[in-house]
């Protein structure tokens, strides 16, 4: 499968602390690719400097074999790369119709649109509501996103990514503090998601990584430590030994 | 998958109902329009009203809507005035609907220089960087009196009828009409503005930036958009006021402007457009009254309005007139028009 | 020339004493006090009534110039401004615009409108002959002061107690909390101390700068720039956007009067663009 996006040597340094090192990663299209590693690893950094919210101190990025290393977060959106945030970044006093309202039409190219009064295109109004079914959050259409329970919030930020019909997706540990109950509509969330998206996945939750990923990246410190199978590294030794001798799967 | 019908109803439903006119809307303009002939002794106050209400507007625009606090934003306001006054002063432009189109122009593009000082840093760079430019256009402004008349201000202006047509007089007749009917087209402008796709972008930008360029908003250009059109509704309501008083003077760019102007739109409530109009209403009947009783030290009392509007809260204060509105939302407005159309066929 | 320089010095020394209070203020609160010039004009205007009217030593008033108006900051704090520190940047500048145009119109009431003047003693006047150039004895006098104070400022925040409680709480004051420190009084001392130096500078300043209500709105835009342009994360930031900002107002009024306080503005706006959090921060700003 063709590499969609890839890092080339991408080293992130803040005041003497490399939170990237040196990490070259490729993501192949319509790739289920998961991202693990121990807290303070610099999963998020990476996400942060592949969607242009970081600079990176030095390395590349490329999409589609194309430098993207320098433009900007909305222009990288627009090229197709979306992402999730770890913690929640949603529009507190919107509601979930004109969050996912705003993120298609922007998707659209109508977001200049200053004369058109919202909602009066029947086909995005469709659009809207189709993404909101999918995403089960019909019936808290019209309330403030910020009263709204956190694992609504929390399908609302990957319904939100997913509006913007996305090529690579870079999810950031999509059920994190979402109740036990609540997980499985994200997971089926997920495991939904269209063929040929490429989707990286950030999560700490085993279960749903093996269960997800055709291919797993570890990353400790910084630097890309084990790549392979889900197979390779559940029985790789210094995987079991970076996460203090968990078992990672039934053996 | 396709959508489910009823949701999709009540999903265009509830969108529509976020852009209708309310009905007290109506009240609203209908009693501004009809002040015309109801009110012609008020009308010098009631042209200070319509200026003011479109200044706090065009702040309500960068405020209420992309969340940038100005300290300055009389710049623009005093840019509009000085233009329109030398436009009439020396004949350039004798017709005053002309010399507000070219008056608009010019704030706006001092708006759109000036928009790039207002993308980045925190809420006092934008303070003191909106400051700052209102204290430099007022130095200029100072310093050139060859230009602009100086600490003495622009005399000797005559601006000729509206149109050809509608003489300025002493009482304000053709001013409160000319200021209303200004401010009410560009009411209707901004009205549609944020109630649009770009209104809507606004107001993610304002709530969370970050969000808004993870889903393809430039949020640089968004706000550059919006403070070029804020900086132009300012500008012409600074030409209002050269227009109707024939005069233009240095303190048109002055920090107590942008400060009341700041009070104006806190007391009306921003975020909702009407908030400035409304507290312009309020500020200069306050202002009116409490001059009377002490001519000079009413700032006093607008600080003392001030403070207590902060410690009180802002939102106490919105949820006070939430009662009046959620009563007028329930009234049944067409059987009430019947019996009042019915009543007066009667008489 | 060099007179010019020592008046910039003196100009910008005096500015730091006044807006240093505000950067502590701002960079341990987070509180954007627009008012901090009311405190300054607090200061001044005891000074004048103490010497003028009440015939008190010159260097006497001083002092209770800076305990006076560590009085007023520390009252003003406790029952005002408390409720004041979680609501948005944009009610903090309403509320302290509020008290800007509360003060300014009260002192007018109360002391005229006029400006007014310090009658400074005698043997401050005039000039000192230094190699031939004339160096105001009042100019130096306030170089000497606040001098003093600056380094007495450094000394404290580096080696007291009082001091390291101070860095700990403006560098992160929910860990500081969380370690025992007592934020609130922190808070309310060094918002005191800071209007007793406002009032300090306000009673040295009265000679130089002028006095008269509003001075609160002619120099706000001044403490703002020491604190934009220096920073709020240390003492040595402001102290020396201060002396910048003096030097260049002095020398720009004397050599390109026509200019004057554009200059300044001008300056002020380039740095702001160049480095949003200011030109000697450590940190970006919160």
């Amino acid at each position: 499968m063709p590499v969609v996006l890839e890092t080339i040597a991408l080293v992130k340094q803040f005041h003497g602390i490399v939170a990237s090192d040196n990490v070259s990663l490729q993501i192949e299209k319509g790739a289920r690719h998961a991202l693990i590693g121990p807290n303070g690893a610099g999963k998020t950094t990476l996400i942060n400097l592949l969607t242009g919210v970081s600079r990176p101190t030095s390395g590349s990025i490329l999409l589609d074999g194309e430098d993207i290393t320098d433009l900007s977060t909305y222009k990288r959106v627009r090229l197709g790369i979306v992402r999730t945030f770890q913690i929640n970044q949603l529009f507190s006093d919107l509601t979930p119709l004109e969050t996912i309202g705003l993120a298609v039409s922007e998707r659209r190219g109508q977001g200049l649109d200053w004369w058109r009064i919202v909602g009066s295109r029947p086909d995005l109004v469709a659009e809207v509501v189709e993404i909101l079914e999918r995403f089960h959050l019909t019936d808290v259409i019209d309330q403030r996103t910020a009263v709204l329970p956190y694992g609504k919030q929390r399908l609302l930020e990957i319904a939100v990514a997913i509006a913007c019909r996305p090529r690579v997706l870079l999810l950031d540990e999509p059920a994190a503090g979402v109740p036990e109950d609540e997980r499985h509509e994200i997971l089926a969330a997920v495991a939904a998601l269209p063929s040929d998206v490429s989707v990286l996945l950030i999560e700490h939750d085993m279960d749903i990584v093996f269960s997800f990923a055709d291919r797993i990246s570890v990353l400790v410190n910084g630097a890309l430590f084990v790549e392979g199978t889900p197979e390779e590294v559940a029985h790789d030794v210094r995987v079991k030994a970076v996460y203090l001798g968990e078992e990672l799967v039934d053996a | 998958m396709t959508p489910s019908p009823v949701a999709v109803r009540t999903a265009t439903e509830w969108l529509a109902a976020r852009a209708r006119w309310h009905p007290l809307e109506f009240v609203f303009w209908i009693a501004a329009f009809a002040a015309i002939y109801l009110l012609p002794d008020r009308h010098l106050i009631l042209t200070e009203i319509a200026w003011l209400g479109l200044f706090a507007l065009s702040l309500d625009l960068i405020l209420g809507y992309a969340g940038i606090i100005s300290l300055g934003h009389a710049a623009f306001f005093g840019f509009g005035a000085y233009t329109a006054a030398l436009l009439a002063k020396h004949e350039i432009i004798n017709e005053p609907v002309l010399a507000l189109l070219v008056s608009a122009c010019a704030a706006m593009a001092l708006g759109f220089l000036t928009s790039f000082l207002v993308l980045r840093g925190s809420d006092l760079t934008r303070l003191m960087v909106t400051l700052g430019v209102a204290l430099v256009l007022r130095e200029l402004a100072n310093r050139y009196g060859w230009l602009t008349g100086g600490a003495d201000g622009l005399q000797g202006v005559s601006v000729k009828p509206v149109l050809g047509m509608f003489r300025f007089d002493m009482f304000g007749h053709t001013g409160y009409t000319y200021c209303l009917t200004v401010l009410f087209i560009l009411f209707l402008i901004a009205r549609r503005l944020v109630n649009s796709p770009f209104g809507l972008s606004l107001l993610s930008v304002k709530g969370n930036p970050l969000r808004s360029s993870a889903i393809g908003i430039s949020v640089d250009a968004r706000l550059i958009a919006i403070y070029t059109v804020a900086a132009g509704y300012a500008g012409i309501a600074g030409a209002l006021l050269a227009q109707t008083t024939a005069f233009a003077s240095l303190e048109v760019f002055s920090f107590d402007r942008s400060a009341d102007l700041l009070l104006v739109l806190i007391i009306g409530g921003a975020g909702y457009l009407y908030g400035g109009l409304i507290g312009a209403i309020i500020f200069k009947f306050m202002q009116d009254y409490l001059s009377a009783l002490t001519p000079q030290y009413w700032p006093f009392w607008i600080g003392l309005v001030l403070v207590v509007i902060v410690l009180v809260g802002r939102d106490r204060i919105t949820s006070w007139t939430a009662p009046i509105r959620h009563f007028a939302a329930r009234l049944n407005w067409r059987a009430l028009a019947r019996r009042i159309v019915a009543s007066t066929e009667r008489l | 020339m060099l007179t010019i320089l020592v008046d910039g010095i003196a100009y910008g020394m005096l500015l730091f004493v006044l807006a240093c209070g505000l950067a502590v203020t701002l960079g341990l609160m987070n509180f954007v006090n627009l008012a901090h010039g009311s405190f300054a004009m607090a200061g001044g205007y005891i000074t004048v009534v103490l010497v003028n009217r009440f015939g008190v030593p010159f260097f006497a008033s001083l002092p209770i110039a800076f305990l006076a108006s560590a009085a007023i900051g520390f009252v003003f704090e406790r029952t005002l401004y408390v409720h004041v520190y979680r609501k948005s940047h944009l009610d903090q500048v309403l509320f302290t615009i509020g008290l800007i145009f509360m003060s300014v119109a009260a002192v007018d009431y109360v002391m005229g409108s006029s400006q007014v003047f310090v009658g400074v003693p005698d043997y401050l006047q005039g000039k000192f002959d230094v190699f031939g150039i004339g160096i105001g004895r009042y100019r130096l006098l306030i170089i000497v002061i606040c001098g003093l104070l600056t380094l007495a400022l450094q000394l404290i925040l580096t080696s007291t107690r009082f001091g390291s409680r101070l860095r700990a709480a403006v560098d992160d004051s929910r860990v500081a909390r969380g370690l025992g420190i007592n934020v609130n009084w922190i808070f309310a001392l060094t918002f005191a101390f800071g209007s007793g130096l406002a009032g300090l500078g306000g009673a040295l300043g009265a000679e130089i700068l002028g006095l008269d209500p509003t001075f609160p709105l002619k120099f706000m835009i001044y403490f703002l720039i020491v604190v934009a342009v220096g920073g709020t994360s240390s003492i040595t930031g402001p102290f020396l956007a201060s002396l910048l900002l003096g030097i260049s107002d002095v020398a720009s009024k004397y050599y390109v009067p026509t200019l004057g306080a554009f200059v300044i503005y001008t300056i002020m706006i380039v740095v702001l663009i160049w480095r949003p959090q200011g030109l000697f921060s450590r940190t970006a700003s919160r």
